[in-house]
């Protein structure tokens, strides 16, 4: 238990950038990207994101744009929306949106809206509400949301909502912790959380709790450092945070920690990887641990961030 | 990564990872040359393949496949050669995805693979089925299987009855499969909808599912499978049609009013109402949130005027539109006036609709009488130049005088008759009835956290149909034995406290606000000794009860002074329906950001508000922030760009969800001291946005 080794973690994290070779880093080579938004957004709630050039991610991000206006997970891959994202979200973190042709980002996106107001996530069709937040999540951050049917958007987002009041990733899909944030995500960012039956979805997503006090990401499975991050959020976009014991979470996160090497796991005595590095520090952040900086719950960047670009800008 | 142990990996293992990095590493390249170059020659297929197989995450070499198989197909059909060329191109991908899936069985690129050569229309259901019996066996939760699942049947056209029966054999296999649960719980919704064959008796498919759940929750209390599905049939019995449950004015009242302020005591036997505007508020308050109230759904006579016209507005922020209470202003009449009759009538018309789409078929009819004095004494401004101090000895409890109790009870109860009265099914009561005798019994034998809750869920639902939101309509109505319930469970599962604390709240408000005895115990006239009489009002303290929500504002419309001080408040959605609320006490609760008090902007009358300490300023995290209307979800639209280059930008800004609620209120009298957020800016700020603002934090400004 203890505290946050917030020094060893910002080691970690300069330091994945360096080990290439191992077999890990191989297999997430295509995304690439992704990786990279975990890492500074990291950095940022840590207080440390001035540790990297910015000068060296930002024209490495350009290289992963397609000329169809997306972008692939590393330099060679396919444009998808996963990847054009994290991409929007790394550049808003460093305040360089500006380098973007915002039009022609935009088109890309609307371009992936279907019929139903669904999402596919590139030119092979795949749908899913994870699409619908990104799609929705990535126009809003560009000011940019007037480019589709948000109405239509909305509609197909609700179609997937089930009888436990939670989400899945189409219509008649099992609801999941992950897929909930997506939706309730969605909803919040285009002010649809009406939509939400909150006491009903609350309870679902309170009762994630278990008794170690880390939040699982569905009913009866093991709990894991990365629903810290997609359970708390919908509750705290749904005002139910109160709901479950948020000292003992903490204690929980706290407890995956690799205090000598840095850097969090799923759960305790796990391997540490960036991605559950961001989940933890994220979920500390929503959880008000002291020292880090505030997140936003619906756009998974920091507070600064978000309300540079929605209140002062 | 997930369930990998942390440990420091063995130099043997850290060349092994090397070698196997490499030659990822070389396969990853070749992929994303060939896929550049569109090279789609067999070796470089055969390689893809090989990558896949290793990293079915790789998402760029599924999609080179597709490029490939595409390639392929369309040689095929120019050279018009080897007939069986496309069966075996797409058996190899299908064979492939199996091969990924084994690596993988959560790769969501493998299973989108599978359906995209589905689309092709070279597999066959039947095949498809028999893989998804393998796979399931292996892992029963796995939702990638369950939506390709439902994507075949749905293909194949497979009865939703079939399925459903295919759910009963995975629970009693084993209950604790979510998955299958939630497959029931959707296909059952279905079929309760057609009503097909066999489900024209709802309820006795219900009572028949109620036990089927109840068997596996005490079974197993710790396995949460049925919890959810309980939940949700609950709610299927207690679906029913929406109807109006009271009014302001209420059925049967005085209505006294004036341009200035009366000259005479308020008591209950009179409602009095002042109004520069030469209006007053006519409220409707529903059994459940609706829209469709408008002037063709409900008829308004009265003497003096025609009533159409009237424009209904839903009290609520819900922009879908939907709303319990429901709010139109109605004319005074232009001269002095002895009694006028005005008279409600929400017809019979389709068109009123419940969130759960329930039409509102039930006739209701409500009648006052309003007279109008005029007078001429200038009074207004009387009360406000000075300050409400809350203090006790201005209270005028109501309890000692018997003849209150008459007043009271017809100030809160409607018109309803028992010819317009809704019938409950008899059958719905039973099968809660009966439910709730068996939790009883179970719960006697194993002392279970969910037995718990569930049997409380059951007594508020049976008080729900018994009383049907009318006053004093049971006797006898569980509110001791469910309070009970929730104390236990607050101890027994402490991590939820507060989900229940909030469970508990509810039927505190219940219990305190729909028996006429309780309620006039907590109400009474306020009146500021030092000032003339007209600043009195009808004052209800619901202070110091561990309230963590409100609710059971139907019983609550009249309502002009209200103290919920020292509870445990957070938020205050349902208190926009207190139409005539003039005074407000929220002090030491638990708000923690002005977004929480946003219904607060559709209290028109609302003139003074007491929000001392409380955690307003106290959080870095705001958890209301995308409940409210705000320019971070494009909720306030132009009103915000439209301010956004003004002056005093820099304070807005800043200040922008203290800006949103204050902007529109008429407050006469702030106290906010006590909240982290106040300092001099913020004082300074608000002083200067409320022009009508005489008292701040006790002391006069302007
Ligand atoms: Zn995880």
């Amino acid at each position: 238990m203890g505290e946050l080794v917030v020094e060893k973690h910002i080691k970690y994290i300069i330091s994945i950038e360096k080990k290439k070779d191992d077999f890990a880093s191989v297999v997430m080579e295509h995304l690439r990207l992704n990786g990279a938004y975990w890492g500074l957004t990291t950095l940022d709630v840590l207080g440390k994101l001035d540790a990297v050039d910015q000068d060296e991610v930002v024209p490495w991000i350009m290289q992963c744009q397609h000329e169809s206006g997306g972008f692939g997970g590393n330099i060679g891959h396919d444009p998808h929306l996963l990847y054009t994202l994290s991409a929007i979200q790394v550049l808003a973190l460093f305040d360089k949106t500006d380098v973007l042709d915002i039009e022609k980002v935009a088109n890309y996106i609307a371009s992936l809206q279907n019929e139903d107001g669904s999402f596919s996530g590139d030119i092979w069709g795949e749908i899913d509400t994870r699409f619908s937040y990104i799609a929705i999540c990535s126009l809003a951050l560009l000011q940019r949301l007037d480019k589709i049917n948000v109405e239509k958007a909305v509609e197909y987002i609700v179609s997937c909502k089930n009888l436990d009041g939670g989400f899945g990733c189409t219509p008649g899909a099992e609801s999941h912790a992950g897929q909930i944030f997506c939706c309730v995500g969605a909803l919040a960012i285009t002010g649809s959380l009406d939509h939400v039956d909150k006491d009903l979805l609350g309870w679902w997503l309170c009762e994630r709790q278990v008794k170690s006090g880390g939040l699982n990401g569905r009913p009866e499975k093991l709990p894991d450092v990365c629903y810290s991050w997609w359970v708390l959020s919908s509750l705290i976009m749904i005002d139910r945070v109160h709901w479950i014991d948020k000292k003992k979470l903490v204690n929980f996160i706290l407890d995956c920690q690799d205090k000598e090497n840095g850097g969090i796991s799923d759960r305790p005595d796990d391997a540490v990887d960036v991605f559950h590095t961001y989940f933890g520090v994220a979920g500390l952040s929503l959880l008000e641990y002291p020292g880090l900086k505030a997140i936003d719950p619906a756009y998974a960047l920091p507070v600064d961030v978000v309300n540079k670009i929605f209140l002062t800008k | 990564m997930h369930g990998i142990p942390r440990k420091a990996p063995t130099q043997e293992e850290r060349d092994g990872s090397s070698i196997k990095a490499a030659k990822l590493r070389d396969l990853q390249s070749q992929l994303l040359h060939f896929h550049y170059n569109k090279i789609y020659t067999k070796e470089a297929i055969e390689i893809s393949a090989q990558l896949l197989e290793s990293n079915p995450e790789h998402y760029t070499g599924w999609n080179y496949r597709k490029l490939a198989v595409q390639h392929l197909l369309d040689r095929h059909q120019e050279n018009e050669v080897d007939s069986e060329l496309p069966q075996s191109v797409l058996d190899e991908e299908l064979r492939l995805v199996e091969n990924a899936l084994k690596r993988n069985f959560k790769a969501y690129g493998a299973w989108h693979h599978r359906k995209w050569v589905l689309s092709k229309g070279h597999s066959s259901p039947d095949r498809e089925l028999r893989l998804l019996g393998k796979l399931q066996k292996l892992d029963s939760r796995n939702f990638h299987a369950w939506n390709y699942r439902r994507f075949i049947t749905e293909l194949k056209k497979i009865p939703d009855e079939d399925e459903l029966q295919y759910t009963t054999d995975m629970i009693y296999d084993n209950f604790s499969n979510y998955s299958a649960w939630h497959n029931r719980s959707m296909l059952l919704s279905k079929l309760l909808e057609k009503r097909a064959k066999g489900y024209d008796k709802t309820e006795n498919v219900l009572s028949e599912e109620f036990e089927f759940v109840r068997n596996a929750l005490f079974t197993d209390p710790d396995d949460q499978s049925g919890w959810f599905y309980h939940l949700w049939l609950l709610g299927q019995t207690l679906k029913r049609e929406p109807l109006v449950i009271s009014s302001s004015p209420p059925h049967g009242s005085n209505l006294s009013l004036s341009i200035d302020n009366p000259d005479c005591q308020p008591s209950f036997s009179k409602i009095y109402h002042q109004s520069k505007e030469r209006t007053f508020p006519l409220i409707l308050y529903f059994s459940e949130a609706v829209v469709g109230v408008s002037s063709s759904t409900v008829t308004v006579e009265f003497d003096y005027d025609g009533g159409d016209g009237l424009i209904w507005h839903p009290l609520s922020a819900n922009k879908l539109g939907f709303s319990q209470a429901w709010l139109a202003y109605i004319k005074y009449p232009h001269d002095s006036l002895e009694s006028c009759h005005v008279k409600v009538t929400v017809a019979q018309f389709p068109g009123i609709i419940s969130s759960s789409g329930m039409p509102c078929s039930q006739s209701c009819f409500i009648s006052f009488t309003a007279s109008v004095c005029s007078n001429n004494q200038e009074h207004s401004k009387v009360q406000t130049t000075h300050k409400i101090s809350w203090n006790e000895e201005n209270f005028k409890a109501h309890s000692t005088h018997p003849e209150d109790a008459n007043l009271l009870a017809s100030l809160c109860k409607l018109n309803i008759t028992k010819e317009n009265m809704p019938t409950t099914p008899m059958l719905c009561i039973e099968t809660i009835s009966n439910e709730i005798a068996c939790s009883r019994e179970l719960l006697s034998s194993s002392n279970c956290k969910i037995g718990k809750l569930i049997l409380a869920r059951l007594l508020v639902a049976h008080n729900t149909l018994m009383t049907y939101g009318c006053m004093d309509s049971i006797t006898e109505a569980h509110y001791e034995e469910i309070l009970a319930l929730y104390h236990d469970l607050m101890k027994m599962d402490h991590a939820h406290i507060g989900y229940y604390e909030d469970e508990y709240s509810l039927v505190v408000m219940k219990q305190l606000t729909s028996n006429t005895e309780s309620l006039l115990k907590l109400c009474g006239n306020y009146e500021e000794l030092s000032l003339p009489s007209i600043s009195s009002y009808t004052c209800v303290r619901l202070k110091g009860l561990s309230l963590s929500r409100v609710s059971c504002m139907e019983h609550l419309l009249w309502v002009q002074m209200l103290d919920l001080s020292h509870n445990k408040l957070r938020s205050i959605e349902g208190l926009e329906a207190l139409q005539l609320l003039s005074c407000l006490k929220l002090s030491k609760n638990r708000f923690s950001s002005f977004t929480a008090l946003e219904p607060l902007k559709m209290l028109k009358s609302l003139q003074v508000l007491d929000v001392s300490y409380n955690e307003i300023g106290a959080h870095s995290i705001d958890t209301r922030r995308y409940m409210c209307s705000s320019p971070l979800n494009s909720t306030t639209g132009s009103e915000w760009q439209l301010k956004r280059f003004a002056e005093e930008d820099a304070d807005m800004k800043h200040f922008w969800d203290a800006y949103l609620l204050f902007k529109d209120l008429n407050l006469v009298q702030l106290d906010i001291v006590g909240n982290a957020v106040v300092d001099e800016r913020l004082k300074a700020f608000l002083v200067k946005l409320m022009s009508a603002l005489k008292w701040f934090d006790g002391e006069s400004c302007h």
